[in-house]
């Protein structure tokens, strides 16, 4: 680690991305919160004529939260950690760092196109892939700019061994890029025939193979973006906040290479009882359950690398965000497969079950690794304290009081729904139109919401305690060698 | 155990990548030619009723409305037989939709007609109360692209040999006899319906986004 102090890092573009994530990441989530209100009162669908509907929202509000919070996060810490981790600076390629640049820019400009066609309703309706043809390539040509970025660093790199981090960054890359482009498969129907829109497009597969390649899609761009890069967030950033040997390298290999062979089987769980091949649905079911093994694996790897240092979770807030989200990583891989079993998923499929267990996987684990690593690299990046400790306190409080609430409120709805939609009287008649199923569920979207907002103002304080520390953070001389130092 | 990897990172994109790859080629491959089979009697949708299918996603209805209805008794009770894989087969994309916050329109066209869904579009609380859907009142103002649906149509005629112009199946041929056949479809739909507005519109050769969703839902059966 000595030779950190020799190599002169640049984090140029990783603080690009620092400040995508946070804006991205305060967008999205007040879009989240706007429409888990409009659930729960509808009048506010109708302030914005088409435009301010749930129907329009939503598709904004996963997709800025996945591609423009998540994934700016995930490029942030790759900027940083891979010169790390492959001991070289970017300084040192003069083509990498304008590879760098041009990555941010494109990508920029891609997420305004997102934005205006989601909002003028140009979606190809598929779950986070709504994105239409022109837009497609655009995030092809940033992800090579992305995937040349990476193995131009690993090709001038000093240390030969790819540190655990690396590898998830490159699976992170070649998934992605393997699900989005055969998801997105479709011909433009402007240039077969010369009518109509020229960005309108057709899908190359048409009803049940096009829903087993969209759900082998997006239950793996969960994968590949909510779950693999997180993963090597936490490998570099809890060794190197807490000070600790990762416990087991070889647990870190298994975990590895088992999360990468069990997940992509994985999709089949989204389609259960319905027209795809019962065997793959099956598959689908077995390997979810097979899949808490890499998943705890790598959890479990983190624990207990604070083995015998648990009293850092009392002293540094940092510790205690990268434990938690360890904990709701642990939570949400094992509430997946409890619901890709085929008989709790007759119940809990279609209900707001399915978007708590998302929830707590995203507000939990994904987005307080976020905000730890950014914070972890704030006083390194910009050679100050972090601006203040107890603000972070009381954030982290906030922040899972909201999570608790998020998921609590959305279990009861769903498991209520589901019991309500096939609930018979004594004559073995429905007992509930479908109406009573959703005003029952009244009070749950409320407290949905609120826990909504309280992650949202935990953010807010966040990226003020960032700005802050960026601006106006009191400047250290030499970059700390553990613990992030914070004023109080 | 694997150290040999960690040190070429060649070798090793390329070990993830097959180890990542053959999961989808072995669950999506083997019956893809049987899940892409029509059910009898399972047509392609008119171009009318694709316009309509396209403000359908256009507002998102996928994101509240699911079309798929599971194996049991609880849901065909409620919506009509269960769903079967043929009858997707010119589905492109699918709208299965993973959540229900509304309920599932598989078979809409079996119980509700032109009337309920023009009053239910324009103000869901009138005809069921508590609804927390939206209001839809700008697919009454807003005109169905009729051009981009018939442009599609014909891309799946040409490219994925979809049955358009057959016997006893939905007639597409050039633009102009394709618009002929979208008019009287139209007109059909506009008669059962209150709204001087689209009516109109429909006077004067619009047709409005109400009407082809009205056509799309009808159609749903």
């Amino acid at each position: 680690m000595q030779s950190s102090k020799i190599i002169n890092y640049d984090y140029s573009v990783a603080k690009l991305f620092a400040i995508a994530t946070i804006v991205f990441g305060i967008v999205g989530m007040v879009v989240g919160v706007w429409i888990a209100f409009q659930m729960a009162y509808p009048e506010l669908n109708n302030l914005a004529n088409e435009y301010g509907t749930f129907g329009r929202l939503r598709p904004l509000h996963t997709n800025i939260a996945i591609f423009g919070f998540i994934l700016s996060g995930v490029w942030a810490t790759w900027y940083y950690i891979g010169q790390r981790v492959l001991k070289v600076s970017m300084i040192e390629s003069p083509f990498l760092m304008i590879l760098g640049k041009i990555h941010f820019w494109l990508y920029l400009v891609g997420v305004v196109g997102v934005v205006v066609s989601l909002f003028m309703g140009i979606t190809s309706s598929k779950e986070y892939a709504e994105f239409e043809w022109p837009i497609d390539i655009a995030i092809v040509v940033v992800w090579v700019i992305w995937g040349i970025g990476i193995f131009g660093l690993i090709g001038i790199r000093r240390e030969k061994i790819l540190y655990i981090s690396v590898w998830y960054y490159i699976a992170t890359f070649l998934g992605v890029a393997m699900l989005y482009l055969f998801n997105n498969m479709a011909v433009p129907t402007y240039f077969v025939t010369g009518f109509g829109d020229w960005w309108h497009s057709v899908s190359m597969y048409a009803g049940t193979n096009d829903a087993m390649v969209q759900w082998w899609y997006g239950h793996n761009a969960v994968a590949f973006i909510f779950t693999v890069p997180i993963i090597a967030m936490i490998y570099y950033f809890l060794p190197k906040e807490s000070g600790q040997p990762i416990f087991s390298y070889k647990l870190s290999i298994l975990s590895f290479w088992g999360l990468m062979f069990v997940y992509l089987w994985a999709g089949g769980h989204h389609l259960l009882y319905s027209t795809v091949p019962d065997w793959v649905q099956t598959m689908g079911s077995i390997f979810s359950i097979v899949l808490i093994l890499p998943s705890w694996g790598s959890a479990i790897n983190m624990l207990l690398t604070m083995k015998g240092e648990w009293q850092q979770l009392k002293d540094n807030p940092l510790i205690k965000f990268m434990v938690l989200a360890s904990t709701f990583y642990m939570f949400s891989t094992i509430e997946g497969p409890i619901q890709a079993i085929k008989s709790v998923n007759a119940l809990a499929h279609f209900t707001d079950w399915i978007p708590g267990h998302v929830h707590d996987g995203t507000l939990g684990w994904v987005g307080f690794m976020i905000i730890a690593s950014l914070l972890h690299m704030a006083p390194r990046m910009f050679k100050r304290e972090i601006y203040s400790k107890k603000l972070l306190e009381s954030q982290f409080w906030i922040q899972t009081t909201g999570i608790v609430l998020y998921f609590s409120s959305m279990w009861i709805a769903g498991l209520t729904q589901g019991m309500m939609w096939r609930a018979t009287d004594q004559y073995g008649n429905l007992a509930y139109s479908f109406i009573d199923t959703v005003n029952v569920l009244h009070p749950y979207y409320t407290i949905r919401g609120v826990g909504g907002l309280l992650y949202l103002i935990g953010f807010c304080m966040f990226a003020y305690n960032f700005y802050k520390t960026m601006t106006v953070g009191k400047e250290i001389e030499e970059e700390p060698h553990s613990t992030s130092p914070m004023a109080a | 155990m694997f150290h040999w990897l960690e040190k070429n990172p060649f070798f090793f994109a390329v070990a993830v990548f097959v180890v990542i790859a053959y999961a989808g080629i072995i669950t999506i491959l083997p019956d893809f030619m049987n899940s892409a089979r029509p059910v009898v009697g399972t047509k392609p949708y008119t171009v009318l009723e694709l316009a309509g299918r396209h403000v359908y996603i256009k507002d998102s209805c996928n994101a509240c409305h699911s079309q798929l209805i599971r194996p049991f008794k609880s849901e065909t009770d409620r919506y009509g037989m269960y769903s079967l894989s043929g009858e997707y087969a010119y589905d492109r994309p699918f709208l299965w939709g993973s959540k229900r916050t509304g309920p599932d329109l598989m078979r809409v066209g079996n119980y509700r007609t032109t009337d309920w869904h023009e009053n239910h579009m324009l103000n869901p609380k009138s005809l069921v109360p508590g609804s927390i859907m939206p209001k839809y009142g700008h697919m009454f103002s807003n005109v169905a692209d009729i051009e981009t649906a018939y442009a599609e149509a014909l891309t799946v005629k040409k490219v994925f040999n979809v049955p358009y112009d057959e016997i006893d199946m939905p007639k597409l041929g050039t633009f102009e006899e394709s618009s002929k056949i979208v008019l009287a479809e139209a007109k059909m739909i506009v008669d059962d319906m209150k709204s001087p507005e689209v009516k109109a519109a429909f006077a004067r050769g619009e047709i409005k986004e109400i009407v082809a969703i009205i056509a799309y839902m009808n159609s749903l059966k």
